[in-house]
Parts: C-alpha cells; sequence; structure tokens
C-alpha cells in the first residue's frame, strides 16, 4: 500500500521542551488515519508539523523529514503556501471567517488566483456539495457564515478546505465541538471524502477512531507507541500501555 | 477575579439586615442618578447647540446668503464670504487624512502582525509619548522646522495647507495606530491560522481576513483621530499662514496658505464687538463646523452598524 506521507525521525521542540520525540509514522495514501492518546501528548503537534503551521510559533522548531510523496516538506526549497493548498487543515472549533457563506468557501480559490464569478460558483457548489451542506445553504450563500449551527460551520469549514483542492485533509478533533448528531454528519462526510483524499485526525473519542478510521496511531508523552491497522489495534493492542488506555477510556 | 467572587455575598448581606423597602430606595435613587447624567449630557448638548443658534442665526438674516456664499472674507468691508474659510479647513483636514489614515494604518499593521516582541515594546511607548506632546508644541515645531523645509522645496512661502495637514496627521497618528492595533490584536488567532492553513501568504491573510474582521475598530480610531485633527485651531493657525484666500485648484492649492474655520473663530473672536454682525457670522461658522461634524460621525456610525450586521452581529 503506498504512503501519502513518510515521517521519519521527526523530532519537535518548543524552546528547550521537546515536544515530539524520534516520531516515524506511515500515513497511508486515501486512508484514513486516527491518531489518539492523552492531553499534552503531542498529537496537534504532530498534525501541525504536517503543514507547518507550527512555522507560526516563533520559538517552536523541527527536526527529521516529513516526506509528502518523497519530497521533504521541511526542504528549504519548499514553499509553504504551496505545501499548506496540498495539505489542507481543519481545526477543532469551526473557525468560519465573519463573511458570507459564499466568501468563506471562495476564500481558498481566490487566494489561488481564480476570480471569474462562473468558475467560483462551480467550485462554491461542488465544494459545499462534497462537505453534504449544499442543500441546507443553498438560498442563503450571502449570509454570515456565523449565524449557521455549529455542525454547519464544521461542515462549512470542510468545504472551504476541498475548495483548494488539497491532497490530504488534517483533522484536529473536528467534532469536540459538535452535538451527537452533527459528529455523525461528519464521519460520515469524511468516510466519503477519503475517497478522494487522504484524511487525518486526531480525536479524543474511542469509538469515533474505531468507527471512522482504517490506521490508528497511539501517541504518549510524545511518543508514538503503537501504529497499527485500526481493527487490530482496537482488538488486539500489542502494547500495555495502549491497552490500558483504550481499555480505560472505553470502560 | 475576587470581587466577582465575593460579590454574591455582598449582594445577600443587605437582603438580609435591610428591610425590602430601604433596598429599593437605594436602588431608586442610583437608578436616578445614572438617569440624570444620561439625561444631562443630551440636555447640555442641545443647549450648546441652542446657544450657538441664537447667537449665529442673526447672520443668516442680517446677511445676504450670496455674501455668506462668496469667495471673499473681509469683515471690515462686511464681506463675509464662508467659502476660502471651508475649503481652507476642507482642504488641510483631508491633507490630515490623507497622510495619516495609510500612514497609521501601515504602521499598526506592522506593529500588530510583523514587529518581533523587542521591536514592539520599543515602539509602542514612543507612540505613546508622540500622543502626550501638547498639539502647541507640534505647530511650533511645524513653524521653526517643517516650515522653512518646504519653502526650500519650492513652495512660494512654508506656510501652507501642506504643512497643516502633515503637523496634524502626526496628531492624529498616535489614536489611529494605538486604537488600530488594538482591534487587529482582538482578531481571533483562528481567523488567521484558518487562512494560513488555505493556502494564503501572510499578506493575504492580513489583508483578506484580519482587516476586514477589524473593521469597526479601524472606522473608530480613524474617527477619533481625524476628530482630534478637525477640532485642532492653535497649532494649525501657527501654521497654515493664516490668508482667507480661494487657493487656485490642483494639487498645487495645498501648497498655498490658507485659514480654516477654527483658526478663524479664534482669531476674530477677541476683537468683535458682541452683537455685530461679524460677532454673529462667527457664531455662524460654529454652527457650520457643529453641523460637519454632525454629519461625519452620524456616517460613521451608520457605517460600522450596517457592517455588523453583515457579519451576523460580531463586532
Ligand atoms: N505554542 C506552544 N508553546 C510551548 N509549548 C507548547 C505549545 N503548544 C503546545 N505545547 C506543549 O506541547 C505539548 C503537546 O501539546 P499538543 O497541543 O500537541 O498536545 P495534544 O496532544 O494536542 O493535547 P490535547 O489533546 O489537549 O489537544 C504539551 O505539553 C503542550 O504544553
Ligand atoms: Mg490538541
Amino acid at each position: 500500500m503506498e504512503n501519502k506521507i513518510e515521517v521519519r525521525n521527526f523530532n519537535f521542540y518548543y524552546g528547550d521542551f521537546q515536544a515530539l520525540i524520534d516520531l516515524n509514522v506511515p500515513i497511508r495514501a486515501n486512508q484514513i488515519t486516527a491518531l489518539i492518546g492523552p492531553s499534552g501528548c503531542g498529537k496537534s503537534t504532530f498534525l501541525r508539523g504536517l503543514n507547518r503551521m507550527n512555522d507560526t510559533i516563533r520559538s517552536a522548531r523541527a527536526e527529521g523529514e516529513v516526506l509528502l510523496d518523497g519530497k521533504n516538506i521541511y526542504d528549504p526549497d519548499v514553499d509553504v503556501v504551496d505545501l499548506r493548498q496540498r495539505v489542507g487543515m481543519v481545526f477543532q472549533r469551526p473557525n468560519p471567517f465573519p463573511q458570507s457563506i459564499y466568501n468563506n468557501v471562495a476564500f481558498g480559490p481566490r487566494v489561488l488566483g481564480m476570480n471569474k464569478t462562473n468558475d467560483l460558483d462551480q467550485i462554491v457548489t461542488e465544494s459545499l456539495q462534497g462537505a453534504a451542506l449544499w442543500d441546507e445553504v443553498k438560498d442563503r450563500l450571502d449570509q454570515p457564515a456565523l449565524e449557521l449551527n455549529p455542525g454547519q460551520q464544521q461542515r462549512m469549514c470542510i468545504a472551504r478546505t476541498i475548495a483548494v483542492r488539497p491532497e490530504v485533509i488534517l483533522m484536529d478533533e473536528p467534532c469536540s465541538a459538535l452535538d451527537p448528531v452533527a459528529t455523525l454528519h461528519v464521519e460520515d462526510l469524511m468516510r466519503r471524502l477519503s475517497e478522494k483524499y487522504t484524511i487525518v485526525i486526531v480525536t479524543h473519542n474511542m469509538q469515533q477512531a474505531a468507527r471512522a478510521s482504517d490506521w490508528t496511531g497511539f501517541f504518549w508523552l510524545g511518543r508514538l507507541v503503537e501504529f497499527n491497522e485500526t481493527t487490530e489495534l482496537f482488538t488486539n493492542p500489542h502494547e500495555s500501555l495502549t491497552e490500558s488506555y483504550i481499555t480505560g477510556r472505553q470502560g | 477575579m475576587s470581587t466577582f467572587d465575593e460579590a454574591p455575598v455582598s449582594w445577600q448581606e443587605p437582603q438580609k439586615d435591610a428591610p425590602p423597602a430601604r433596598r429599593n430606595w437605594s436602588e431608586l435613587i442610583i437608578e436616578t442618578l445614572i438617569r440624570l447624567a444620561g439625561i444631562s449630557a443630551v440636555v447640555i448638548i442641545t443647549l450648546i447647540f441652542l446657544f450657538l443658534l441664537k447667537e449665529g442665526a442673526p447672520a443668516f438674516m442680517q446677511v445676504p446668503i450670496t455674501n455668506l456664499l462668496s469667495t471673499r472674507w473681509y469683515p471690515i468691508e462686511d464681506m463675509f464670504g464662508l467659502i476660502p474659510l471651508l475649503v481652507g479647513s476642507l482642504l488641510v483636514t483631508i491633507g490630515a487624512v490623507a497622510i495619516a489614515v495609510p500612514l497609521g494604518l501601515t504602521t499598526a499593521v506592522y506593529l500588530g502582525e510583523f514587529a518581533p516582541p523587542w521591536q514592539r515594546e520599543i515602539l509602542k511607548p514612543v507612540i505613546e509619548v508622540l500622543a502626550a506632546i501638547p498639539s502647541i508644541v507640534l505647530g511650533f515645531l511645524g513653524w521653526v522646522a517643517l516650515a522653512p523645509l518646504i519653502q526650500g522645496a519650492g513652495a512660494p512661502t512654508g506656510l501652507t495647507a501642506f504643512t497643516g495637514a502633515i503637523i496634524l496627521a502626526y496628531m492624529s497618528l498616535p489614536t489611529i495606530i494605538s486604537i488600530t492595533e488594538d482591534a487587529l490584536y482582538a482578531v481571533p488567532r483562528e481567523y488567521r491560522d484558518g487562512a494560513l492553513a488555505l493556502g494564503a501568504t501572510q499578506w493575504q491573510t492580513i489583508w483578506r481576513v484580519t482587516l476586514p474582521a477589524a473593521r469597526s475598530g479601524i472606522v473608530i480610531a480613524v474617527m477619533l483621530g481625524v476628530g482630534r485633527a478637525i477640532g485642532e485651531t492653535m497649532a494649525v493657525m501657527l501654521v497654515t499662514g493664516n490668508a482667507a484666500n480661494i487657493p487656485q485648484f490642483g494639487l498645487g492649492a495645498f501648497f498655498q496658505p490658507v485659514r480654516t474655520m477654527t483658526a478663524t473663530i479664534a482669531a476674530e473672536m477677541g476683537e468683535v464687538a458682541q452683537g455685530s454682525v461679524h460677532y454673529s457670522v462667527l457664531f455662524a461658522i460654529g454652527i457650520v463646523l457643529f453641523l460637519i461634524t454632525f454629519l461625519v460621525n452620524s456616517l460613521a456610525t451608520r457605517f460600522i452598524g450596517g457592517s455588523a450586521r453583515r457579519r451576523g452581529g460580531q463586532i
């Protein structure tokens, strides 16, 4: 099976504090990879390392390699702006811009220089359809995105992300601010999106990892303790640490 | 924090000790005081305007409107053309806004979005000190330092609308910069992250997300800054040359002496006989100033209100 992303000997520091220690993680193409682990173990740091969102933090420093289609994204000749178009991100709290729904979804394409109304209309429609939101908002595209409910806002943020046609979508606890119905909506959506995109999702919810992902990585204090196919990891964990964590969280 | 924690206790105590009637009394007194304070503000503003009207209205009856709208201000010969003063004020204010707004906004953006912490720590206090310079000192600086420069650059005199505009711009800059920077600071980090994660450059993020999100704060910053400039009198009087002429059209207009409405009132009020025509014309100028300020303020309020509604009530 093909690896879309290959993380090799990856270390990450906030100043003197080492948040990630010698990580080696394969991310399979067109599959959903879930990252689980206790609070503060470095899941978000790892995720933000995959599209270099950590670059915005002054004291932060990365070592090692993150190969995207075989090319290290930390190489000096890599354009971060380009990289973030290929590796999109959905955040924990829905973060629509204080603008209309249409302008939110059209933001990425516009930034890329697309400005023909026809093309934009089409890409906004397709993206909202792709995020299973089109039917709910098609009559009010010019209204403020902040008027949507949280579940709709999060799906709109997913639409906004797929509007730039990324190859990988990173999601950092995308459902933690959502109610159970909206959560199931987003999980369905992830399943359909994984046909076209490679997805990495951070979650605190064991059931969600078990039901919605193909691969699962278990993080503990900045290290990757175990990485395996989801069914294997949950039914037959090889490490005792993994076992006690998943049984503790489920029971 | 601690005051919040203690608050419920102190609310309950009067209920226990005092009969409800007394509590209602104190409540009533406080409410009345607050209401009086609110009403008095409105009353005072109304009184000021009525006073202006009473003193200024005779001007509109005694001086023919054609005279008021003429282009010559020469009170000794009963020529009360307000146009040159209006043009003078407009030139200086427009010039000041044209200098202060771009300069102030870019400085605030630099401070808020680009500058490393050590530069912010130096620049912010320096800008605040700039705000503390008395305006007359700036005017004096304009007179001794700036005017010769402008004359040296080829203007017929150094005391011009442009000189006044620069001084006013520097007077309003600290306000514009610090309030804009506060507005930028208040924009949630999530917006910036969201834009960057979509592949926007830092500049696109600022231009398309951060600045629009901070728009209402920026409008307030500009209003307060410009407000300071419009009302300013003495410094402007020092450096604009005080000639009540209409400058020739075109960009050159900025490099000729002008006289503003405020400077006219300040310069001539001491010399007029109370109740004379000249006296009431000066008050009429005050009415015009009042109306202009009122208009600008209402436009700004509408602009802020409108944009807040478009963004779903979030300011
Ligand atoms: N900007 C930062 N500066 C310094 N330390 C940080 C920063 N962000 C995170 N850390 C530290 O790095 C470690 C990993 O944080 P991270 O946010 O990646 O954990 P997480 O697994 O996502 O936790 P959670 O489940 O609570 O989201 C924590 O110890 C945290 O305190
Ligand atoms: Mg996290």
